[in-house]
C-alpha cells in the first residue's frame, strides 16, 4: 500500500519517527543536564503535551478540512478522553495523608464511604484506556445519528456541536447530578482529577514515565498521520470530499452521506479521546474548563493556521499557535486573546491555505519580484 | 389526462399517476400523470412554477407526493413504488438525476469524479477497500469520449468551463449506467456551439437510456424534441411532438404566446 503522496513526504515520516520516538527521549535520558544535547523533562512534558494537541488537530481536519464539517466539540472528545483515563489516575492516588481515605477526596468530603459502581469499573487500567476510546465515540455515534439523519448541516451543525459542548461542561462543573430522586457523584467539579501518584505502577511524575508517555504520544500521532494518509487514498476518502464540496451530487451517486458522516465523525472522536487520555498524565491534570467552548475554537484556529485540508497543517498550526501562546502569556499576558483573534483574521484574510499554503501562494510574488528585478537591471545596464 | 405514448412495443420505464403534491397550500403538482417508455427521450416543458423541478423532486424521492402512484418498472418485470425508497438508493434502481446548476465535485479531476460515480459497491467497507478494474479504467474511457473530456481528464474538475461542467455531469450519470436520467436545464447558461453539441449528445443517449430533459430554450428543445410534454400548473397540459405542441392554442397562451409576446 503506498501511503505518500512524494518521497520528500515519505522522509519527512521518518525522519519525524527517528526524531520524536528515538532521538528526543534518547536527549533526555542519556545527556546530563548542562549538554548541549540535553532535553529537560519539562520541555519533554511540554512538547508531549504539544504532540497530542497536534493529533487533537489532525482529528478536527479530518471533520472540517476533509468531510466539510466544520465541527466545535472536538475538544470536548479530548476532555471525555482525558477524564476516562483521569478517573483511573485519580483511583491509584493511594492513602490520602491529611484525611486517610482510599477513595478521591472530593468524594470523601461528600460522605462516600466506597466507590460507586459507575466509577469501581475504571480502577483497572486496561477498561479506563478502551473507555478513554470508546466513550467519546459513542457520544458521537449517538449524537451524530441524531443530527446527520435529521441532515443538519453547515453552521447549523457547528452550532449544534457547540450546544452540545456548553452542555456537558455545565455538567462537568457539578459536583452531583440528582437524578430519578437518587444522587450521582460526578468527576470532581470546579477542581476536576488531578493531584495522580501512579499510571500502571509507576510513579507518574517519574522521568522514565514520562519519556514513555512522550513516546506514546509521538507514536499515537504518527499512526494517527499514516491512517488518515491511508484513508485519503482510497474511495472513502474522496467521497469524503465529494460530501463537502457537494453532498446532493454524492448522495444522488449512490452513497449514503449519513453512514460515511456518522463513521467519520465516530472515529474523529476517538482519536480526540486517545489524545486526550496521553494529555492528562503528561499534564497532571483534567477539570471542566477543558470543556469550554473557546477550547474547541482553539482547534479550530490550529487547523485554520497551519492550512485546513492538508496533512501537515493541523499539526503545524497546533505547535506554532501553542508556542506563541506559551510565549505571549509570558511576555504580555492580558493580550494573548486580541493576538489570537488577530491570527484568526489574518489567516482567514490573507492565508485562506494556512501557513503549509504560504510558499506556494507567495510564488507568483516572488516570481515577479524577481523579474521585476532583472527588468530593472538590463534597462539600467546602459551597455544594452 | 395525458394519453399513453401509442407505441406499445417498447415496454413502459415509469408510470407516474394521479400524483398531487401540495406545499403550504400550494399545489405545486396537481393530479399528474406520466408515462415514460424505455430508451424514450422526452423533454418536459412548462413555464417558471409549472412543477418541473417538484416533478423530479417525487421520482428521485428527495420529496413525497401526498396522493398517487410513482412506479418505476425495472428490467426483471419487478415494479418499484418509489414513494418507499431512500434518495441515496435511487442512483442504485438505475435513476440518475443532473442538477440544474451544474454539480461536480470540484476539488476532484475528471477522472476521479466519474470514478465516484461507476455504479458499484457504496457501502463503506467497499469503499476504503476499492480497487479500480480494468472494466472500470475502459468504462470511463468510453464515458470521457462520449462527453469529449478525454484531453481533460486529469484537470480539475473545478477548474472546467461552465459547459464542460455541465457535460461532465451528464457524464457522472452514465458511468452509473442509468436506465432513467433526469437531467434538469442541461443548456442553462451554454454559449450556443455548446448547446448545440449538448443536444448532440443527448440524442446520441437516446435508445440506450430512457430520458427526460427540462428545458425553457425552445431552440434547443426544437433541436432534441422527440416527444415534448408541456406541464402547467402541475398539471400535464399538453403532450405530442414539437410542432403539435408548438401550434397548440393552449400552450401558446400560456407558454409560448408569453415568450412571444416579450419579442
Amino acid at each position: 500500500m503506498n501511503f505518500f503522496d512524494s518521497k520528500i513526504e515519505l522522509r519527512g515520516f521518518i525522519l519525524a519517527t527517528v526524531v520524536l520516538v528515538f532521538a528526543i527521549p534518547m536527549m533526555n535520558a542519556f545527556f546530563t543536564e548542562g549538554s548541549f544535547f540535553h532535553v529537560s523533562s519539562f520541555q519533554l512534558a511540554l512538547w508531549g503535551k504539544y504532540v497530542t494537541y497536534a493529533v487533537l488537530a489532525m482529528s478536527l481536519n479530518v471533520l472540517w478540512g476533509y468531510t466539510g464539517l466544520l465541527c466545535l466539540c472536538q475538544s470536548l472528545f479530548f476532555a471525555l478522553g482525558a477524564y476516562a483515563f483521569g478517573m483511573y489516575l485519580v483511583l491509584h492516588i493511594g492513602i490520602d495523608e491529611v484525611y486517610h481515605t482510599r477513595l478521591p477526596v472530593f468524594m470523601d468530603f461528600q460522605g462516600y464511604t466506597e466507590l460507586p459502581w459507575y466509577w469501581a469499573p475504571f480502577e483497572y487500567g486496561p477498561f479506563a484506556v478502551i473507555a478513554a476510546v470508546v466513550i467519546p465515540g459513542l457520544v458521537a455515534f449517538i449524537f451524530g445519528i441524531l443530527v446527520f439523519r435529521s441532515r443538519i448541516k453547515g453552521v447549523y451543525f457547528s452550532i449544534i456541536t457547540q450546544a452540545l459542548t456548553y452542555a456537558l461542561m455545565l455538567l462537568f462543573f457539578k459536583n452531583n447530578l440528582e437524578l430519578f430522586g437518587q444522587s450521582f457523584i460526578l468527576f470532581g467539579g470546579n477542581n476536576g482529577l488531578n493531584d495522580f501518584k501512579e499510571i500502571f505502577g509507576a510513579d507518574v511524575d517519574a522521568e522514565s514515565t514520562q519519556r514513555w508517555l512522550f513516546v506514546a504520544s509521538a507514536l499515537l500521532m504518527l499512526s494517527v498521520y499514516l491512517l488518515i494518509a491511508w484513508v485519503l487514498k482510497t474511495k472513502f476518502g474522496r467521497v469524503q470530499q465529494a460530501i463537502r464540496d457537494s453532498e446532493n451530487r454524492i448522495r444522488f451517486s449512490g452513497y449514503s452521506t449519513t453512514t460515511y458522516k456518522l463513521l467519520t465523525f465516530t472515529c474523529c472522536a476517538m482519536i480526540a479521546g486517545a489524545a486526550g487520555a496521553l494529555y492528562v498524565p503528561q499534564v497532571g491534570g483534567i477539570n471542566a474548563n477543558e470543556m469550554t467552548p473557546a477550547k474547541s475554537l482553539d482547534v479550530v484556529v490550529w487547523v485554520a493556521f497551519g492550512g485546513r485540508g492538508t496533512k501537515f497543517g493541523p499539526i503545524l498550526g497546533a505547535v506554532v499557535v501553542s508556542l506563541l501562546k506559551s510565549y505571549f502569556l509570558r511576555a504580555y499576558p492580558d493580550s494573548w486573546l486580541i493576538i489570537l483573534g488577530l491570527l484568526f483574521m489574518v489567516t482567514v484574510l490573507f492565508m485562506p491555505n494556512g501557513l503549509v499554503g504560504l510558499p506556494k501562494q507567495l510564488k507568483p510574488l516572488w516570481n515577479r519580484l524577481r523579474s521585476g528585478r532583472a527588468l530593472t537591471e538590463t534597462s539600467t545596464n546602459p551597455a544594452s | 389526462m395525458a394519453h399513453i405514448p401509442a407505441e406499445k412495443h417498447t415496454p413502459l420505464i415509469l408510470t407516474v399517476e394521479g400524483v398531487t403534491k401540495t406545499f403550504d397550500g400550494f399545489k405545486a403538482i396537481n393530479d399528474l400523470n406520466f408515462y415514460l417508455r424505455e430508451g424514450e427521450l422526452r423533454t418536459v416543458i412548462g413555464p417558471n412554477g409549472a412543477g418541473k423541478s417538484t416533478f423530479m423532486d417525487l421520482i428521485t424521492a428527495r420529496t413525497k407526493p401526498d396522493e398517487g402512484y410513482l412506479t418505476f418498472h425495472k428490467d426483471n418485470g419487478e415494479d418499484v413504488d418509489l414513494t418507499k425508497v431512500r434518495e441515496h438508493q435511487i442512483s442504485q434502481l438505475g435513476i440518475g438525476r443532473k442538477f440544474q446548476n451544474p454539480t461536480v465535485y470540484r476539488s476532484h479531476t475528471v477522472y476521479e469524479n466519474l470514478r465516484l460515480s461507476l455504479s458499484g459497491d457504496r457501502g463503506l467497507l467497499g469503499s476504503l477497500f476499492y480497487r479500480e478494474s480494468r472494466a472500470d479504467r475502459d468504462k470511463i474511457h468510453d464515458v470521457l469520449d462520449t462527453i469529449r473530456l478525454s484531453d481533460n481528464k486529469d484537470d480539475l474538475a473545478g477548474a472546467l468551463s461552465h459547459g464542460q461542467k455541465q457535460w461532465l455531469e451528464i457524464g457522472m450519470l452514465l458511468a452509473q449506467d442509468p436506465r432513467i436520467m433526469l437531467v434538469d436545464e442541461p443548456a442553462a447558461g451554454m454559449s450556443d456551439e455548446e448547446t448545440e453539441r449538448t443536444g448532440e449528445l443527448l440524442l446520441s443517449l437516446e435508445g440506450k437510456h430512457s430520458l427526460i430533459v427540462i428545458e425553457h430554450d425552445m431552440e434547443f428543445v426544437r433541436q432534441i424534441a422527440r416527444r415534448v410534454t408541456v406541464l402547467h400548473q402541475g398539471h400535464v397540459l399538453k403532450e405530442g411532438d414539437f410542432d403539435f405542441v408548438k401550434s397548440d392554442p393552449e400552450v401558446i397562451e400560456v407558454y409560448l404566446g408569453r415568450q412571444t409576446r416579450k419579442h
